[in-house]
């Protein structure tokens, strides 16, 4: 099977050379497979956040390779990147511009990666396009195109942008506990919502989560951070067949309890 | 009545006249949220400019033409300050606004520079009988096309991503947007405007000086607070509009003051005032209502 994402022996180390020198990111590789939906778990400062930016160009990294579908983009910087990746943030808020409108920001979404010229923003075309698509939510956000996002709740919100982030259909979506900072009810909406969108459309795809059930729930496979290393993965049966009370039995010393039961304050 | 109405005929052509600072500062401080403090350089550069060009000779038009390509140079150069060399966005803004106080002077060659005896843009408005109504006309014929034109630039597909940097930074730039080039590119326009303004200003009142750009920033956010205030603007459109009348309601306010009395120069601290009660009136109002609900009232 074809690799999306290939990341080889990464390294990156904040504040080098001062007391508060942290190593986050300690030698880790990672292949990825096209269509593959990858679950990471780990406690606080682990390395997950880390190693989504360093995979979107947020951070360049100290050692190591990142490619993605075949192209090596270690060094290329974020808005040049952009064009592969979708990605979804804890805070609802960083995922939209709320002073502009739902059509608005899901045009700025469509034009993901591609030079923007002079021409007229939303047009009919895609206003009729957008509605079809925010239907899928369920939401009535359908008759509120024009509404400015700031009218949204944090869970509309976060649900705009998993649209966003999927529309142009990237290579790699990467969420990062997209539904940690919302209610359990819509968490729950959220994550079946993206679970939808990721299975029909055949994202590749990681998702960064604090909530054990999620990791295990969905997803072919799961990883575990600790320290800025993988401490195990794994796939197929043996991930199928994983239950929480496993992952706590081999691993538990390993994650704090914060890990397990309620949501961080960073990852 | 002659004087009310004179107040309002004064404030109306002055409002006007430095609508575009207003318009301008619509750009950097709302649509990039960016504190740009070039403004006061880049317009008497603009003035200096075109005054320059007038008294060597030249068509009044090629001189403003050139104010605002310089006016757009200083623009870009805060912001390159501020996204290349990672200077602070203030400071990025009184950088080249100190800088420009020297290339003003260089530009004029003085500190002054009178044009009563020259041709400018305002020489055909001289024998018109309504020579007033001609100016007010030409000054918003140049406004509104300007206002129009940037809010059709601003749902263009470079205009939303321009909106959306101010927004929220991180998510264009997730979205391929290269923020820094919009930032520079937003710097420039904003005082290319104010450049304009400077440029219409100068022919208008009949000279050059390196001091009309004092304060500039000042008035120009008061301006736009107090549009927005009566206005509730939301929409592009309607923060622009916001900022034409708040330039004329200013205006209306110093025209008034002075009437009334104030001296000249308390100008600059009245209208110093009048902004720090306006960003200051929510916290006032929200520390009352806290102690106030603390005594449990």
């Amino acid at each position: 099977m074809e690799k999306m994402v290939v990341v080889e022996n990464l390294k990156k180390i904040f504040n080098r050379n001062t007391i508060d020198e942290k190593v986050a990111i300690d030698g880790i590789g990672l292949e990825v497979q096209r269509g593959a939906f990858i679950t990471v778990i780990g406690s606080n400062g682990a390395g997950k956040t880390t190693l989504l930016n360093l995979i979107a160009g947020t951070h360049l990294p100290d050692e190591g390779k990142v490619f993605i579908d075949g192209r090596e983009v270690t060094l290329l910087p974020e808005h040049r990147r952009a064009k592969y990746l979708g990605r979804i943030f804890q805070n609802p808020l960083m995922g939209t511009a709320s002073s502009m409108t739902i059509e608005e920001n899901l045009f700025m979404a469509e034009l993901r990666g591609r030079s923007r010229g002079l021409s007229w923003g939303v047009t009919k075309r895609q206003r009729k396009q957008y509605k079809e698509l925010l239907k899928i939510l369920g939401l009535g956000l359908e008759d509120r195109l024009s509404d400015g996002v700031s009218l949204l709740s944090g869970g509309q919100r976060q649900c705009l942008t998993l649209l966003m982030a999927t529309l142009s259909l990237p290579k790699l979506l990467l969420l990062d506990e997209h539904t940690a900072s919302l209610d359990p009810k819509t968490a729950e909406k959220v994550i079946d919502l993206t679970d939808r969108i990721v299975r029909e459309n055949e994202l590749t795809t990681i998702m960064i989560t604090h909530n054990m059930n999620q990791a295990i729930n969905f997803g072919d496979r799961m990883i575990m951070l600790h320290e800025g290393k993988i401490q195990f993965d794994i796939e197929g049966k043996e991930k199928k067949h994983l239950t929480v009370e496993e992952v706590v039995k081999r691993f538990g010393e390993k994650l704090e309890d914060e890990t397990l039961l309620c949501k961080p304050v960073e990852g | 009545m002659e004087i009310l109405s004179g107040i309002f005929q004064i404030s109306l052509e002055q409002g006007l006249a430095y609508a575009l600072v207003a318009l301008g500062i619509v750009i950097s401080f709302r649509i990039l949220a960016f504190p740009d403090l070039t403004v006061d350089g880049s317009f008497v550069l603009g003035g200096a400019a075109v005054a320059r060009m007038i008294v060597l000779g030249y068509h009044p038009l090629a001189g403003i033409v050139l104010a605002i390509l310089i006016g757009f140079a200083a623009g870009c150069a805060t912001g390159l300050l501020n996204t290349r060399l990672k200077i602070n966005s203030l400071l990025a803004g009184i950088l080249i606004m100190t800088i420009l106080y020297s290339v003003n002077l260089r530009v004029m060659g003085r500190s002054n520079t009178p044009l009563l005896n020259y041709v400018t843009v305002f020489t055909p408005f001289e024998q018109m009988e309504s020579r007033w109504l001609s100016v007010v006309l030409f000054f918003a014929l140049v406004v509104f096309a300007i206002k129009f034109l940037t809010d059709l630039f601003l749902h263009t597909q470079f205009g939303l991503a321009m909106r959306a940097t101010g927004d929220n930074e991180q998510m264009i730039r997730t979205l391929g947007v290269n923020t820094d080039n919009i930032t520079v590119f937003g710097l420039g326009i904003s005082n290319a405007f104010v450049a304009l303004s400077g440029a219409l200003v100068a022919q208008h009142q009949g000279f050059a000086d390196i001091g009309m750009g004092i304060g500039m920033i000042v008035a120009g956010l008061a301006a736009i607070i107090i549009g927005e205030t009566l206005l509730r603007a939301k929409s592009v459109g309607m923060m622009t509009l916001a900022a034409i009348l708040g330039s004329f309601i200013y205006r209306l306010i110093i025209t008034i003051g002075l009437w009334l009395g104030l001296a000249p120069t308390d100008l600059k601290m009245a209208t110093g005032a009048m902004v720090i009660l306006a960003l200051g009136f929510p916290a006032l109002k929200k520390g009352k209502e806290e102690r106030l609900h603390l005594r449990g009232i």
